[in-house]
């Protein structure tokens, strides 16, 4: 019996197949190239390591080597694409139920590993690739942030092991001085607050989601419609801007979008 | 103005709030608020679950010049919901940088500072608060191709959570003794590790380890700064005219590995350690 | 959380408005801007549920015997104590008559 998810590792050797990992990079990050149709695309996951140096990020935690390996492997692909003309796309696929907590990490500068990941990200789109966040897992606040939050299109299986938030129930009811069936009645009519991939999707931040038959263990069907899913997106960010003007437009983000027409106007 | 002038008049950065800081810092005459509080644009969701909400929703957004620089300045106020970021702070801070961005496309070279005092997203909007702080790092990134970005945390509530990967993400950090610069609040990582591995209410050991000096100490900071506002206004105009560094603190995973690899993780660590390991040549 | 509502008898607007206070722990946040001839109208968010006649008392108080001038005043209260609601107040007119 693992105590870590084995949802990030398991797609990962999925849409991988044969291709060979790349090397120099952490034990707990698996990055690969493959093809997709006639794109070239660049898997990145981040899975458990049970024997990491650092303790504190053994069950597939985004630590500083995470951080720091995910922005190697993102310039890794910058670099070798500066002068493509089809730039590879980056597909992170997301399993990361959260942060690294440790004495290690906050002493080391976790927050600056955690920022050179979400820059490389950041910079291979305005670079022009294609960043896909693929969901199969739990996207955690700081981990997420540093992990797929950047990408041009996120996609989500639906499933109630896929979930994004900002803190763990148990942390954030103790921080909001709430017990956690409060925050459970509470997140139950605040769609910010909920935990599950529906009312995340009511937000406007995801692309698309995505209903799997076996999403502990892609079968071919599963394979095949994800893999299509993720073409789908590769081509339509093609076209579009580089930013992430398109999470906005929800009515439940109204503001977000009232206050960036306001913000304009006054300028 | 009296309240305003009265405050200016003190020495203290710290003491200032969110307003007065940013028009400490601008050149006498220049600040404009955008969305100012009297427009009342406030968080759609605090008061549904019953708590008040503020005016600015705890941000503010001014533009003017800066020793005669046109600059952006996102302030957040510490005192109101330990500064945490929700939608509408949260969209007022990741809207000004994606105007500023499109300034200097425009060849406006507008630049921007940001003055952090916040534990990060507002747990009340929460993946809302989270996804604008997303945005908050894009555009960042985006602005940095231009012109320098600058994070200013002064204390008292330092700067965690997701803003603490926007202040790795910033071109140049300036600190003062007062900061704390970490990614983890102490109470969730003595929750999450337990209190052998970080002793919340222990001050001078989470000083020790995320203090402003430390931070210095160690690199992941520029500048450390005495708590005074005509010091900090100085060296916040120096680092805007240093233009954009040749690589920022964030690009240079490279450099952080090699140091990691070098790191005896068989002994807990040590503030000494830290800056053994990453002092020498500052990123 | 309460929302509470008030209106004295006042005089004639004055020209300017000011913003005063934060929402912290125990301090409040007071916006004053020009009111409707005649009237001062003060709407209060508050944290403190069950206080509304402490702030009937501390408004009736403060207008007493003098009056006010027509205003619209905002108040979003972190449970601070009457002391400094009273501050808050007096350096908002404060600044408005600086105006």
């Amino acid at each position: 019996m693992n105590s870590y998810s084995l949802r990030g590792l398991r797609w990962f050797e999925a849409l991988s197949g044969n291709a060979t990992p790349l090397e120099g990079l952490p034990a707990s990050l698996k990055v690969a190239d493959v093809t997709l149709g006639e794109q070239n695309v660049r898997l990145l996951a981040v899975v458990a390591d049970p024997d990491s140096r650092f303790p504190r990020a053994r069950n597939g935690e985004v630590g500083l080597l995470e951080g720091w390996g995910l922005a190697k492997a993102v310039d890794e692909a910058i670099d070798a694409d500066r002068d493509a003309p089809h730039k590879r796309a980056l597909i992170a696929i997301v399993d990361v139920p959260s942060q690294a907590y440790g004495r290690r990490e906050e002493a080391l500068g976790i927050h600056q590993a955690l920022a050179g990941a979400a820059d490389s990200y950041a910079r291979a789109r305005l670079a022009g690739h294609p960043v896909i966040g693929l969901l199969v897992g739990k996207a955690m606040s700081g981990a997420f942030l540093a992990h797929g939050y950047q990408a041009n299109r996120l996609i989500a299986l639906r499933d109630p092991g896929v979930m994004v938030h900002a803190m763990g129930k148990a942390s954030a009811a103790r921080v909001t001085l709430r017990s956690v069936e409060e925050l459970e009645a509470l997140a139950a009519s605040v769609p910010p607050m909920a935990y599950d991939i529906d009312s995340f999707a009511s937000l406007g931040l995801l692309w698309e989601t995505l209903s799997v038959e076996q999403i502990e263990q892609p079968n071919a069907a599963d394979l095949a419609r994800v893999r299509d899913c993720l073409q789908q997106a590769i081509n339509e960010v093609a076209d579009a801007p580089r930013d992430l003007s398109s999470r906005l437009g929800a009515t439940h983000r109204a503001a977000s979008s009232t206050v960036r027409q306001l913000l304009r106007a006054q300028w | 103005m009296t309240d305003s002038a009265a405050l200016l008049n003190k020495h203290s950065f710290v003491e200032l709030g969110a307003r007065q800081r940013a028009k400490a810092l601008l050149d006498n005459g220049s600040f404009r608020e955008l969305l100012d509080p009297f427009q009342r644009i406030m968080s759609p969701w605090l008061l549904r679950q019953g708590v008040v909400p503020q005016s600015d929703d705890g941000v503010v957004i001014a533009k003017g010049l800066l020793d005669g620089l046109p600059v952006v300045i996102a302030a957040i106020e510490g005192a109101f919901q330990g500064g945490s970021l929700g939608e509408v702070g949260g969209a007022k801070i990741a809207g000004a940088l994606e105007l500023a961005a499109e300034d200097n496309r425009k060849g406006i070279p507008t630049r921007a500072v940001l003055l952090l005092e916040t534990g990060g997203v507002r747990l009340q909007e929460a993946n809302l608060g989270l996804a604008a702080i997303a945005e908050i790092h894009s555009a960042i990134v985006d602005l940095r191709q231009y012109q320098p970005v600058i994070g200013v945390v002064a204390g008292s509530v330092g700067c965690f959570g997701g803003m603490s990967i926007a202040a790795g993400l910033c071109s140049y950090l300036l600190v003062t003794q007062e900061a704390r610069l970490g990614l983890n609040g102490p109470q969730v990582i003595e929750q999450e590790a337990g209190i052998d591995e970080y002793d919340s209410r222990d001050r001078p050991f989470i000083w020790s380890l995320t203090g402003g000096e430390q931070r210095f100490a160690t690199g992941l900071v520029d500048r450390y700064v005495a708590d005074d506002v005509a010091q900090i206004r100085e060296h916040v105009s120096q680092l805007l005219h240093l233009g954009v560094p040749a690589q920022h603190r964030s690009g240079q995973a490279e450099v952080f590995l090699q140091r990691l690899a070098r790191l005896d993780t068989e002994v807990q660590i040590e503030p000494a350690a830290v800056r053994q390991l990453y002092q020498g040549e500052r990123p | 959380m309460q929302t509470l509502s008030f209106e004295f008898p006042a005089g004639q607007p004055p020209r300017g408005r000011a913003l005063v206070g934060c929402v912290g722990s125990g301090d409040l946040e007071v916006l004053i801007e020009p009111g409707l001839a005649g009237k001062l109208t003060i709407q209060v968010q508050t944290s403190v549920n069950g206080s509304e006649q402490r702030w009937q008392h501390l408004f009736a108080r403060m207008f007493d015997g003098q009056m006010p001038p027509a205003l619209a005043i905002d108040i979003h209260d972190f449970g601070a104590t009457p002391g400094v609601v009273r501050l808050r107040l007096e350096q908002g007119f404060e600044e408005i008559g600086h105006d």
